[in-house]
């Protein structure tokens, strides 16, 4: 028995989309071709439907929303703790490694702003690349700050031998060319 | 009463502040290419280190840090002249607001806090600003439309920096800095035009929409927003990701040009149409700045302006360009009140502006006090 293609709940282009909406009393079942369901999932529909579907869907919208903003938010970065609030706030981000940390939302900022998301510039002569050391640093560092902060002076102390320990490696192993081994540090 | 002491002048280590008030960038002396519309030309490249937070995300320790190690750095840079180094942090506000009016460091490193610096070339092409939005923030000025120039050596300036140090840098993101608007090249060129035609006519308009559209800002530079006062504009890049740092020049190189002749055009109209009102306005102008007792800062800007176009029209012959472009520096607030060597109120800068420009404007010299 052949399945009958469905045509779309608000035009008569066939279906594409299928959305399943949950609501009090039941589940509602739209199928939608997909202008219109761009349209019912991104605006406030205009659909000469009944008030309830119109109600959810704004409703959908609008947690949706408020929930990926909330996931955004909290979303920090492990080297120098600054969160995505802290940025979309300041406008300032806190370290090289946000843009690892925050890669899938700065993304589509850099597009906007750039209309790219390639360098196709200057290159550095040297070390092109920045390494875990250079990471680790910044998050030694983060912790030295809040260490200083909570007058945790021991734990200073400590972090400030390896961030000087974890220094003088990176320079030895620059200097002899080699970003893997660990060599004795020069002078 | 004596504001500041001046530095220590040891060995061209500090940079006498002094002597700055005496003498003028290089980029000022009107001498370069197509210098009656360009003042001057700018590239500036953001940079930071590899293995630190971004300096509004670092504490006074690591600022500190930062600028010792540059500082050391510095020193030992080759191939470019000796930059001498100011702590920013130890100066008084009014020396501060003298290198922002010298454009050797910006409104934002003059006012923020903590362990901050810049180096500074005898000349003044090159600032080099230690811990400002970014770790580190490398200009080059030059007089009239230098933008090769200016790429040439800022481009090496970079080279014998990253020879010392391990820049932030991504491969697909290219140099990392503090704000996304800035990543990539990291690169702000930027060209300062006086256009005073173009506002007489109101056309500047027509050119604020056609460099919006191919994404070049234009801010009008002393004044808030688009208000220029002396009729000066900056127009730079908006985009620093995706275009390589030749194509950024390139897009200011090829649209400068046709500003550059627009505004030539629209002055000679101007003479056409009625020269005799035009040269009575320039006159009046400089009659005016002859022989002000009091004078504000805005009008100042306003009657140089009309002055500075009326030497480049060959209506003015007993007074230079050099000159002219060095009275818009020096008739500022920082400026007047270090010549005189002291503080002054805005009444008293009215009047200590008047008696410097009658003394300049009858040919004296800038040891003015």
């Amino acid at each position: 028995m052949p399945i009958m293609e469905k045509k779309c709940h608000q035009c008569s282009k066939p279906s594409t989309l299928h959305i399943t909406e949950l609501r009090e009393g039941g589940v509602q079942e739209l199928h939608l071709c997909e202008s219109c369901a761009h349209q019912y999932l991104t605006e406030k529909p205009s659909l000469d439907e009944s008030e309830g579907l119109e109600s959810v869907a704004n409703q959908l919208a609008e947690i949706a929303t408020e929930q990926d903003l909330d996931a955004l938010n909290d979303l920090v970065c492990p080297q120098c703790g600054i969160s995505f609030h802290e940025f979309r706030s300041k406008g300032r981000l806190g370290c090289p490694h946000d843009y690892i940390a925050f890669e899938a939302e700065l993304t589509p900022l850099l597009e906007n702003i750039h209309g790219e998301i390639r360098h196709t510039g200057k290159f550095p002569k040297r070390a092109p690349q920045a390494s875990q050391h250079q990471y680790r640093l910044i998050r030694l560092r983060n912790d030295l700050r809040e260490s200083v902060e909570n007058e945790e002076y021991e734990e200073s102390a400590r972090l400030r031998d390896e961030i000087q320990q974890l220094e003088a490696e990176l320079t030895s192993n620059e200097t002899a060319g080699d970003s893997s081994e660990e060599h004795e540090s020069p002078n | 009463m004596n504001p500041t002491e001046p530095n220590q002048p040891s060995e061209g280590k500090h940079l006498d502040l002094e002597m700055l008030t005496h003498t003028s960038g290089e980029w000022l002396r009107g001498s370069g290419p197509d210098s009656d519309i360009v003042i001057s030309s700018r590239i500036r490249l953001a940079r930071n280190l590899a293995q630190y937070p971004f300096p509004n995300r670092a504490d006074e320790a690591i600022h500190a840090e930062i600028e010792k190690f540059f500082e050391d750095k510095l020193k030992k840079i080759e191939g470019i002249s000796p930059l001498s180094y100011l702590d920013i942090s130890s100066l008084e506000k009014l020396d501060r607001q003298f290198l922002v009016e010298r454009q050797l460091i910006s409104r934002e490193h003059c006012e923020s806090e903590g362990s901050r610096g810049v180096g500074i070339s005898q000349e003044e092409n090159i600032s080099m600003m230690i811990n400002e939005e970014d770790h580190l923030r490398l200009q080059v000025l030059r007089s009239g439309f230098a933008l090769d120039e200016c790429w040439n050596e800022v481009d090496s300036l970079d080279d014998a920096i990253e020879a010392q140090v391990t820049y932030a840098f991504s491969e697909q993101l290219g140099y990392l800095t503090a704000c996304p608007t800035n990543v990539g090249t990291g690169v702000r060129v930027s060209v300062m035009l006086h256009l005073p035609a173009l506002v007489i006519t109101k056309e500047i308009q027509k050119v604020f929409q056609a460099l919006q559209k191919i994404n070049l800002a234009v801010r009008g530079l002393y004044g808030e927003g688009s208000q220029a006062m002396g009729d000066f504009y900056q127009i730079s890049n908006q985009i620093t990701l995706g275009k390589s740092e030749k194509q950024i020049i390139a897009g200011l190189k090829d649209v400068v040009p046709n500003i550059i002749l627009y505004e030539r055009r629209v002055r000679n109209e101007l003479v056409k149409e009625n020269q005799q009102r035009l040269h009575d306005q320039i006159s009046r102008a400089y009659g005016i700045l002859k022989n002000a007792q009091t004078i504000s800062s805005e009008e100042t800007m306003h009657l140089l302006s009309s002055v500075r176009m009326g030497i480049n029209l060959g209506l003015i012959e007993d007074l230079e360009i050099p000159t002219v472009n060095e009275l818009f520096i020096h008739t500022q607030p920082a400026h007047l009140q270090k010549i005189r060597k002291e503080l002054l109120e805005s009444a008293e800068r009215n009047v200590a502006r008047a008696s410097y420009l009658r003394h300049r404007l009858s040919g004296g010299d800038e040891s003015f006090n």
